[in-house]
C-alpha cells in the first residue's frame, strides 16, 4: 500500500518497474497530462483512477473527485479541457441509488466545467472485490500555440505562487473514514481548475509551470518539480494558508499538512516582474481568495532540493515521505 | 491554535536564544529525554540556533524505537494466525522485524488494523465474537495508563475474544541506566513533558541529588524546549542540581493519581531489554499474574520467541552522545527509514530518522 502513497516508495515503482518498460519521450516528460503534436494541434491528454474511501465526504463525493481530478491535470499543463471519459467498474450489490447519485455529480462538474463525458464503459466485480465503486477518468483538451507549460521551464528567480489553503481534503476524507468525532468545519477542496487556469492564461500570465498538490500535498508536489527540473526552491513556512481546524486534525493525529492530499490546491511558478499581476487574477477568483507567493526558485542544484525558511529563522529540507503517513503513538 | 501558537513564537523564541547565550560561559551537554522533543529541536532547528558551547544529545525516548526486536517478531507471530484481528497504533506498523514488517503481513492479507485510541479495539473485539483481537501495546508512561485501562475493563467484561500484547517501558530507569554508563556525557536533562503529565516528577528528585544533575521537565514546542534549555544551563552555570517544571501547564509534582492506581493495578515492575541499549533492570511494566487470561504471550504462546539485535546497528552509541547520526558509516547509504538497520531510524521520532528527512545535505 505504501507504493500508493505518493512518498519515495511510489516513485522507485515508477522509476524502476513502469517507465522503463513505456520508456518514449513524452511520457518522460513528467508532467500530469502528457501534450502531443496532432496535425498541428498541442493537445493534452491524461487519465486517472479513483479509489477513495467513504465514496462520499464533506465537500465531494467520487464522483465529483474523478472529473475535477483530470480537469486538472489537463488544466495544469496549460490545456482548455474539452472531452472526457468515464469507466466504472461497479461491486455486485452496491447501491442503484447511491450509483445515480455518483454518476450525476459528474455529470453537474463537467457540465460547469463546460466538458462533455463522450464515451466510457462499464464492468461488475464480485461482491467483496471492490470498495463499491471505483472511477476511471480520462481527458484531452487542446493548448493555445503560445503557451508552454512545462517543469522544464522553471527558471531561477520563479515566484511560486498557491492559490489556496492547504490539507483540507485529505484531513476531511481522513475524518470522515476513521469517523474521529471532534468538532470541526473541514470541507474538501475538490474544485475544477480549469477555470482559474484560463483566466491567467487569457489574460497573458507568463506562466513556466503549474503542479495541482493532491496524494502528497504541497511538500510533494514541490519536491518532484525541484527533482525534475533540477533547481533549488525555497518556501517560507510563515506564508503558507492552513485552516485552524486543519492545523488542530493534524496536531491532534500527528500529521504534517504539507504532505496531506488537496484537490483544489494548485501552485503556480512565474516570473518575479508578473507575480503581482498573478496574485490579483487569481485574488479575483473564488478558488484563488487566499493566493498567496509561498517560495521563489533560488538555484540550480544538481539533484533538485526543496528547503523550508522556518518562522525560527532557519532553512530545513523538505524530504519525500517513505510511503504514507502514520499516526503517531503519542 | 490556542496554547500552541504561543509556543511557536518566533519572536519569544528569539529573546531565550539570546537569553541562552549570554548566560553560557563553557561547553555543556544536555540531554533531551522524549523523541517528540527530538523530533521538535530537528524540525524547527532548534540546536542551530543555539551557541556552539551546547550540545544536545538525543534520547531514548521514541517509544517506537526502543520496543525490542523480540516483541517486534511476536507481534508478527500473533498477526499472521488466521482469525486474529491485530490492532496497533499506526507508527509500529513500519518497525521491521527480524524477517518483516507489519505493513508487509498487512499487504499479504492479514488483519491488522491501526487503533487511533486503545478503547476502539475493544470495541472491535465486541463486534467480533468469532475473531480474536489482540492490541499491541507499547510506549512509555504516557500510552500505559491506556492499555491498563483496556485490560481492566476486558477482565471485568470477561472478554474471552481479547488480549494484549504488552511491551510498556518506564523513563527513569533507562535515565539511571545512561548515567551510570562509564561512557556517559550527559550533564543536565530535559525530562520528558508527557510522561511527567501522568506519572509527575517526584521520582526525579534522588535521581537529580544522586548524580548531582539538573532535570526540568520541558514540553514540546519550540519555546517550551528554549525555556527548558535556558532554566538547565544556569542550573549548570551557578553550579545547582534541582527538578524544575518548566511543562506547568501539563504536568504537576504527583502527576495524574487514577491513572497511576490504574497501572499498578494492572501491571508489574519487570526488566526489559530496549532495542538499542540492551536490558535495563525495572524498566518495563507486564500485566500482573491476575491478568494472565488476558495476556496474548500466554494465549498464544509466543513467550518463547526471544530474538537478538544484530550487531551493526550504532544506535546505542547515537542514544548515549557518543556519536551523532551522520557519524555512523551505515546513515543515510545501507540505512534508511525504507530499510531501517536500527532503532533510531525506524520512526519519525528516532534521531536518525529526524536528521536523514531534515537534514540530508550537509549544506542545509
Amino acid at each position: 500500500m505504501a507504493h500508493g502513497g505518493g512518498g519515495r516508495l511510489m516513485q522507485q515503482l515508477l522509476d524502476s518497474v513502469i517507465q522503463p518498460i513505456f520508456n518514449n519521450p513524452i511520457l518522460n516528460q513528467k508532467h500530469d497530462s502528457a501534450v502531443v503534436n496532432i496535425n498541428g494541434s498541442k493537445i493534452a491528454f491524461t487519465t486517472d483512477s479513483y479509489v477513495v474511501k467513504p465514496l462520499f465526504f464533506p465537500g465531494g463525493d467520487i464522483g465529483k473527485l474523478a472529473v475535477c481530478g483530470t480537469l486538472n491535470d489537463l488544466a495544469m499543463s496549460g490545456a482548455k479541457p474539452l472531452y472526457l471519459t468515464c469507466s466504472l467498474i461497479i461491486e455486485e450489490g452496491f447501491s442503484i441509488a447511491d450509483l445515480k447519485r455518483i454518476v450525476q455529480s459528474m455529470q453537474q462538474t463537467a457540465a460547469q466545467a463546460g466538458v462533455l463525458i463522450v464515451t466510457g464503459d462499464t464492468k461488475v466485480v464480485d461482491n467483496g472485490k471492490g470498495d463499491g465503486v471505483f472511477i476511471n477518468t480520462a481527458g484531452i483538451g487542446i493548448i493555445n500555440d503560445n503557451v508552454d507549460v512545462n517543469p522544464s521551464n522553471i527558471q531561477v528567480g520563479d515566484s511560486i505562487i498557491l492559490n489556496s489553503d492547504l490539507a483540507r481534503h485529505g484531513i476531511a476524507v481522513m475524518l470522515e473514514r476513521e469517523g474521529l468525532k471532534f468538532e470541526h468545519h473541514i470541507k474538501s477542496d475538490c474544485a475544477d481548475l480549469s477555470g482559474i487556469v484560463q483566466e491567467l492564461i487569457q489574460a497573458g500570465v507568463e506562466i513556466h509551470c503549474m503542479r495541482d498538490l493532491t496524494r502528497g500535498g504541497l511538500a510533494t508536489g514541490l519536491i518532484e518539480l525541484a527533482t525534475t527540473s533540477r533547481h533549488h526552491i525555497e518556501a517560507t513556512e510563515s506564508a503558507l494558508p492552513i485552516h485552524q481546524d486543519v492545523n488542530s486534525a493534524c496536531e491532534i493525529l500527528g500529521f504534517d499538512p504539507l504532505y496531506i492530499a488537496n484537490e483544489g490546491a494548485f501552485v503556480l511558478f512565474v516570473p518575479e516582474s508578473q507575480s503581482a499581476q498573478c496574485l490579483a487574477i487569481l485574488r479575483q477568483h473564488p478558488l484563488g481568495g487566499q493566493a498567496i507567493q509561498i517560495g521563489q526558485v533560488k538555484s540550480t542544484h544538481a539533484q533538485g532540493m526543496v528547503t523550508l525558511q522556518t518562522a525560527m529563522g532557519i532553512s530545513r529540507l523538505l524530504d519525500l515521505l517513505s510511503g504514507e503517513q502514520l499516526p503517531r503513538i503519542c | 491554535m490556542k496554547y500552541l501558537a504561543e509556543y511557536r513564537d518566533p519572536a519569544t523564541a528569539k529573546k531565550l536564544v539570546a537569553a541562552i547565550a549570554s548566560i553560557t560561559t563553557q561547553p555543556w551537554n544536555i540531554m533531551e529525554v522524549c523523541g517528540g522533543q527530538t523530533h521538535s529541536i530537528i524540525k524547527y532547528g532548534i540546536d542551530q540556533l543555539l551557541p556552539d558551547a551546547i550540545n544536545l544529545i538525543h534520547g531514548p525516548g521514541c517509544p517506537v524505537c526502543v520496543t525490542p526486536l523480540e516483541y517486534i517478531d511476536k507481534a508478527l507471530a500473533i498477526a499472521q494466525l488466521p482469525k486474529v484481528i491485530f490492532c496497533s497504533f499506526g507508527d509500529m506498523l513500519r518497525v521491521p522485524g527480524s524477517h518483516h514488517d507489519l505493513l508487509g503481513l498487512k499487504a499479504q492479507g492479514a488483519d491488522i488494523r491501526i487503533v487511533y485510541s486503545p478503547m476502539e479495539s475493544l470495541t472491535i473485539a465486541q463486534q467480533h465474537p468469532d475473531k480474536q483481537v489482540v492490541f499491541f501495546g507499547v510506549g512509555f508512561e504516557t500510552t500505559a495508563p491506556a492499555t491498563a485501562l483496556l485490560a481492566y475493563q476486558a477482565k471485568q467484561l470477561a472478554l474471552k475474544n481479547f488480549s494484549l500484547l504488552v511491551c510498556h517501558v518506564r523513563v527513569p530507569p533507562v535515565m539511571e541506566a545512561l548515567l551510570n554508563s562509564p561512557n556517559n556525557q550527559v550533564q543536565g536533562f530535559l525530562g520528558a513533558g508527557h510522561v511527567c503529565s501522568i506519572m509527575g516528577y517526584h521520582e526525579y528528585l534522588p535521581l537529580a541529588a544522586q548524580f548531582q544533575l539538573p532535570i526540568v521537565i520541558t514540553g514540546f514546542e519550540p519555546v517550551d524546549i528554549l525555556q527548558g534549555i535556558y532554566l538547565c544551563i544556569k542550573q549548570l552555570e551557578e553550579g545547582r542540581f534541582d527538578v524544575e517544571n518548566e511543562y506547568r501547564r501539563v504536568v504537576k509534582e504527583q502527576g495524574n493519581l487514577p491513572a497511576q492506581q490504574l497501572m499498578q493495578t494492572v501491571f508489574e515492575i519487570v526488566d526489559r531489554s530496549w532495542r538499542g541499549l540492551g536490558n535495563i533492570a525495572a524498566s518495563g511494566l507486564a500485566l500482573t499474574a491476575e491478568y494472565n487470561d488476558w495476556n496474548a504471550e500466554q494465549r498464544f504462546s509466543v513467550a518463547n520467541i526471544n530474538t537478538q539485535e544484530p550487531a551493526e546497528c550504532r544506535s546505542g552509541e547515537v542514544l548515549q552522545g557518543l556519536i551523532k547520526p551522520a557519524q555512523c558509516p551505515e546513515f543515510g547509504t545501507r540505512c534508511t527509514p525504507e530499510h531501517p538497520l536500527g532503532a533510531t531510524m525506524v520512526s519519525s521520532e528516532g534521531a536518525c530518522a529526524a536528521y536523514y528527512r531534515y537534514r540530508r545535505y550537509q549544506n542545509v
